[in-house]
């Protein structure tokens, strides 16, 4: 087990790597350092100096990938790439355009990202497994074709509807919670149930359908057939037989996005004004910080790779039959 | 000529798309067993009437691809010169509804301006909503105003019903001589309901599409059906245009996205080895990258490149033109991951079966194994990842266009209708109809493909056989 987990975070270097090269040649290709000093210095103050000492300054004056100049393994190590990326690998992000540390900026914004995207993860499974368990209950009745269609509709309506009706109607017109904002400790409370609640809303179509055919898979196999063979009543055979090996599927699959709970959500956050990583992401594209959306995109690629390793432990913790080698 | 024909990026595309879809059509008519599934999705109501709502939205799609430039009126003929507005047929067909342009809001059907002005009457200036430029211009007295919205809204029915029901007699008496039958035995089984395909919905979503069309129609001759919106430009207008941003998003992306799974799931699978790592090391690392951030990196890079080369793009429709294709490359390049991982999987059971190894033995060559033996075999996965995928495309645009990374802020989209009415509900009195259309046209679009692709799903999908 040790040694497998061992193998598996040596093996998130080399795709690591990889996904730093990729950023790294993306946004390099859209605008080179001059232009990014440019953009920060302003209109006002650009002059052939200003925008060497900013680029000296942040450390953008060395050639990008390989230094001609420089003798030996220097050749590498003193470039763009290797001083903005290898540093990464020890979670030392640097510090933003706007001079803030990054990592110190990522640990304060965790905390509001996860208050939100927490309970949305745990209200959600709770509540898209009940509406698929009363779905399998009724099937093949009108209350089960009803409730599928219903899931289509919610599943269709765009995400962005459920957020503006949602502040609309609950926070405008029915005074019932503030509009957006965040505030630490139990005051936050009421600026945490409207996202949350709209969150949840906004996934329970996708969800629930997907979870009902799951517990569909389960009820058409012989354990199920054999306990109703015992005689054991309809609710007790959903309950204790069929939702429990359903939810090894269901529970699996929720594995791989626990770790990117930790990013937050960047529509969410940006319309609810929470201060969390995926406001602080959407403001870093439009105002073109590199360094910060490069933090943001390694630490997103660490977070699922953790979440995949999560995934393969959690396989064979609940099935037995799966051996780690 | 008085006009000169315009191919933009995504229109070729499209025409390219059509005539693809139209051979494999032609293809599959031709095969039995590629029929018979087919012939399983129309029998399914539900699959029926979103595939006619689907139909509508197509065809204004399709209008909406045919552009060209007008010539100016003042130009000489042996040099003649070009309007750099880019025109559809579809801009031709609706006529008016472009060009009658208000001062800003007003409501659906509305005969007044939503602001109030200083307006002169009789010699005294006086503060008033005025009356609008063209939407019930022709009405004397604001008492006419109901009266007529009503007749308009009643022979737009009547002229609805008149066409469905020549349309419905046509088409039964098509369908009664291809089943060779009296007219009315075909109408009592059509009535009955055992025509072995849902003829009783598909008639009513005609007749409901046809009616929706004729009032439609007979109102925006005379309003704002949906109402204006800031710049006082008519929402039915603008929505209707969305349609083909919202069709090129769904469709072209796939196109990218096919390709790439295929060709590198399939190989991933079949070839293992070396082979499978690479694949596996490539998507791994395309997956883990937020999706947003790479689209948004590839729409900078676009944006930058039509900053440096203005003299390749002659008009501001076909800078947005390439700007949308751009924006369907990034979309494909990130999502062709889950569909490939999917085809791996297959892959990977099929090359042990006794008929693979069977063709190995013979000798039959990688490359015809895969397209004789492999591909038909994972091609069901392939057609339900297009059709399920279309509509999460459609949805996203509107969220990367409210992000700022999506399409062109001057193109006509769903995403850019909801982003420029974001404060809207903050007005008082409340704007809602922008918003309001956006959503209800995006919904419609997607609910019918949703539907349409739960029905190709159960057909096609070999799992979920007759248990459904």
């Amino acid at each position: 087990m040790f040694a497998y987990i061992l193998r598996r975070l040596l093996y998130a270097i080399p795709i690591l790597i990889g996904v730093n090269l990729l950023t790294f040649a993306l946004f390099f290709v859209v605008n080179t350092p001059d232009d990014m000093a440019r953009l920060q210095l302003g209109v006002k103050h650009v002059t052939p100096e200003a925008i060497e000492r900013w680029k000296a300054e942040h450390g953008y004056d060395k050639p990008l990938l390989v230094n001609a100049e420089a003798e030996g393994a220097a050749q590498f190590t003193d470039t763009i790439f290797f001083k903005h990326s290898a540093a990464m690998f020890a979670f030392e992000f640097g510090k933003g355009d706007d001079g803030r540390d990054i990592a110190n900026e990522i640990q304060t914004r965790m905390g509001p990202s996860l208050a939100i995207a927490l309970p949305v993860f745990v209200i959600g499974l709770m509540v898209n497994i009940t509406f698929a368990l009363l779905m399998v209950f009724f099937r093949a009745t009108y209350l089960d074709l009803w409730g599928v269609v219903l899931c289509v509709v919610l599943m269709s309506i765009s995400g962005l509807f459920y957020i503006i009706a949602g502040q609309y109607f609950i926070a405008k017109l029915w005074n019932l919670l503030p509009i957006s904002g965040f505030a630490g400790g139990i005051d936050g409370l009421r600026f945490i149930l409207l996202p949350v609640l709209v969150s949840v809303v906004a996934g329970l179509g996708s969800g629930a359908r997907w979870y009902r055919t799951i517990f569909l898979e389960e009820i058409g196999k012989d354990y199920v057939r054999t306990a109703r063979a015992k005689g054991l009543s309809e609710v007790r055979v959903l309950f204790r037989h069929v939702l429990k090996n359903g939810m090894i599927p269901i529970l699996t699959g929720a594995v791989v996005v626990l770790p990117l709970l930790f990013m937050g959500s960047l529509i969410t956050e940006s319309f609810f004004g929470i201060p969390g990583l995926g406001s602080y992401t959407i403001d870093a594209i439009q105002a073109q910080d590199f360094a910060v959306v490069r933090a943001m995109v390694f630490l997103g690629s660490f977070l699922y790779i953790v979440g995949l390793i999560l995934t393969d432990i959690s396989y064979s913790w609940v099935d037995p039959r799966v051996r780690l080698q | 000529m008085s006009f000169m024909p315009v191919i933009l990026w995504t229109d070729a595309l499209i025409l390219a798309l059509l005539a693809g879809v139209l051979a494999l059509v032609w293809f599959i008519r031709r095969h039995e067993h590629l029929r018979a599934p087919w012939r399983n999705v129309a029998q399914r109501p539900m699959a029926m009437g979103a595939a006619l709502v689907l139909t509508a939205f197509v065809a204004i799609g399709l209008l909406d691809s045919l552009h060209y430039r007008e010539r100016l009126p003042d130009s000489p003929p042996d040099a003649p010169q070009y309007s750099v507005e880019v025109l559809s047929v579809f801009d031709a067909l609706v006529g008016e509804l472009r060009t009658q342009q208000e001062k800003t809001y007003s409501a659906p059907l509305a005969t007044r301006l939503y602001a109030k002005e200083f307006v002169e009457r009789g010699g005294v200036t006086v503060r008033d909503y005025p009356r609008l430029q063209y939407g019930g211009a022709h009405l004397a007295h604001a008492s006419e105003h109901l009266p007529d919205v009503v007749r308009r809204s009643l022979i737009g029915l009547a002229q609805g019903l008149a066409a469905s029901l020549l349309l419905f007699g046509l088409l039964a008496a098509w369908q009664a001589r291809r089943a060779r039958l009296v007219f009315g035995a075909w109408l009592t089984a059509w009535w009955l309901g055992q025509l072995g395909w849902p003829g009783r919905t598909a008639a009513g979503m005609m007749a409901l599409l046809l009616v929706l069309a004729g009032v439609i129609m007979q109102l925006a001759a005379g309003y704002h059906v949906l109402g204006t919106d800031k710049v006082g430009q008519d929402v039915l207008y603008i929505s209707l245009k969305s349609i083909r941003t919202g069709l090129v998003i769904g469709t072209l992306t796939t196109l990218v996205t096919l390709p790439l799974a295929i060709g590198f799931g399939i190989a991933a699978g079949y070839f293992r080895g070396w082979v499978d790592d690479v694949i596996q090391y490539v998507y791994t690392v395309l997956n883990s990258i937020p999706g947003v951030l790479l689209i948004a990196a590839a729409v900078l890079i676009v944006q930058v490149y039509i900053e440096s080369n203005p003299e390749l793009f002659d008009t501001a429709a076909a800078r947005a033109d390439i700007r949308l294709l751009a924006l369907c490359l990034i979309m494909g390049v990130t999502s062709w991951t889950g569909l490939a991982r999917l085809l791996r999987g297959e892959s990977l059971k099929l090359r042990t079966l006794d008929y693979v190894e069977a063709a190995r033995a013979f000798g039959v060559s990688h490359a015809r194994i895969i397209s004789r033996h492999i591909f038909p075999n994972v091609f069901h996965l392939v057609l339900i990842a297009i059709v399920l995928d279309f509509s999460g495309l459609v949805l996203a645009e509107a969220v990367l266009s409210y992000v700022g990374v999506g399409v062109d802020p001057t193109m006509y989209s769903w995403g850019n209708m909801i982003n420029g009415a974001r404060l809207e509900l903050a007005r008082e009195p409340i704007v809602w109809w922008q918003l309001g259309a956006a959503f209800a046209f995006m919904f419609t679009l997607v609910l019918a493909a949703n539907l349409f692709a739960d029905g190709v799903r159960d057909a096609f999908d070999p799992r979920l056989g007759g248990r459904r």
